[in-house]
């Protein structure tokens, strides 16, 4: 079944239950398959099985519960203009820390958490995100950019922290 | 532009967003920005970061089985959709098997081509371009003989308005090869021999075409791969690359 294990990534990403993104995607097969004359054909068959599988889950408890606090999306976030020497892409890649990244993304509120993994992850064109996530290509450019530097900002204090540590531990087996 | 107008920006190019014009102006903006293209690099590192972090959760063989199970249970009358529906699935399979060959064999050549136009642009910094300097090419073929594994053919350019400044050894994809050095007016031009196999990827395209503000011409006969390289015009490109095909063949 192709997209069934991206689907479920996503799913569970969104859920963060096993059991729950399970729901969800067999749901959303069940409504896929039902639904199925309402689709377009010629349209984009990934982006209307995403956009069935967000909508189910906006819908579900869960869902309800985290997408209380709606993003306010501006079209003018401003440039980022700062380049450090040490930023922390470079300290992540130099410890290709996944589980710091991935901690970090599920701390990121679902509307930034679900872009930044269809742009990312399922590597969806904007025009794609826009149709998945029903909001204007304007939007998916704004809400992608705020997504970005939330993790940035985010990931900052805990490699610096991280830093740190290694700096402290490598003074001291120096000494020994 | 300035360099700020340019990084507001950054995440659409890096996203492959931009209009083809803007991505080809931004192309050559990060080539002379060090700023730029360190912040780049950075972005770059945080989304492949990001998209392996991001691929996380894998669905176990059970589930799997049981929504397979649910979906072939469907009953009678929806047998044309749920058809319908499977072909929907597979088309898009083979769709996203096509993009990732296509994009892969994109890849290897967007690579080689990159690794060609470093070779040319380290040899024409050196101060030492060539290790046999001659514009003769019964001088300059000889010279190759026992260094790379393969003998190939120059062109006569005496009558034409190319002139063959030496050659020197090379390497790209731990192959041996061999890299000529040829004006026109004040333009120089490296034309690259390797075995056919040296690089990856399909090469769709015997004329030249424009890969990182140069022009290049690539090819294969006898089991060599050529490329012409230069920041010469289009026609020369094509000149040089087509005395080499007739002097082959």
């Amino acid at each position: 079944m192709p997209l069934f294990d991206q689907l479920y990534n996503f799913a569970h990403w969104l859920t963060r239950n096993r059991e729950e993104a399970e729901d969800l995607v067999q749901e959303t097969y069940a409504k896929a398959l039902k639904g199925f004359p309402s689709f377009q054909l010629g349209t984009n068959f990934r982006a209307w099985m995403y956009r069935i599988l967000r909508n189910t889950f906006l819908t579900s408890r869960t869902g309800l519960r985290v997408t209380m606090t709606v993003p306010l999306d501006t079209e003018d976030d401003g440039p980022e203009l700062a380049v450090e020497s040490d930023t922390p892409e470079t300290i992540l890649v130099e410890r290709s820390n996944r589980e710091l990244l991935q901690k970090a993304i599920d701390e990121l509120p679902v509307y930034f958490r679900e872009i930044l993994l269809l742009c990312e992850v399922e590597e969806m064109s904007y025009q794609e995100i826009a149709e998945t996530l029903s909001i204007p290509m304007g939007t998916v450019m704004s809400r992608l950019s705020r997504a970005r530097r939330t993790l940035r900002d985010s990931l900052r204090p805990q490699l610096q922290e991280g830093s740190a540590t290694a700096a402290i531990t490598k003074g001291t087996n120096r000494a020994l | 532009m300035p360099c700020e107008s340019w990084k507001v920006k950054l995440d659409t190019y890096l996203d492959g967003e931009l209009p083809s014009e803007e991505m080809r102006a931004f192309d050559t903006h990060v080539h002379s920005c060090s700023s730029c293209a360190a912040d780049a690099l950075a972005r770059v590192q945080l989304k492949r970061g990001v998209q392996a972090a991001g691929k996380r959760f894998a669905p176990t063989s059970e589930f799997r089985r049981r929504v397979q199970g649910k979906i072939a249970k469907e009953p009678r009358r929806s047998f044309r959709l749920t058809w319908m529906f499977a072909a929907a699935l597979s088309m898009l399979a083979v769709a996203s098997l096509l993009t990732a060959y296509v994009g892969v064999q994109r890849s290897h050549r967007e690579q080689a081509y990159g690794e060609i136009a470093d070779l040319h642009v380290a040899a024409l910094a050196s101060s030492s371009r060539v290790d046999v300097v001659s514009t003769d090419r019964h001088t300059v073929k000889p010279w190759f003989q026992g260094k790379i594994p393969f003998a190939f053919d120059l062109p006569e350019v005496q009558n034409s308005e190319f002139t063959l400044l030496g050659g020197r050894m090379t390497y790209a994809g731990q192959s041996p090869g061999a890299h000529l050095i040829y004006t026109v007016r004040k333009h120089e031009i490296s034309v690259f021999v390797f075995q056919e196999g040296a690089f990856r990827g399909r090469w769709d395209s015997s004329s030249a075409t424009k890969e990182l503000s140069f022009n290049i011409a690539t090819w294969s006969q006898g089991g060599l791969r050529y490329f012409v390289i230069g920041d010469a015009s289009t026609a020369d490109i094509n000149n040089l690359a087509k005395l080499f095909k007739t002097t082959h063949s």
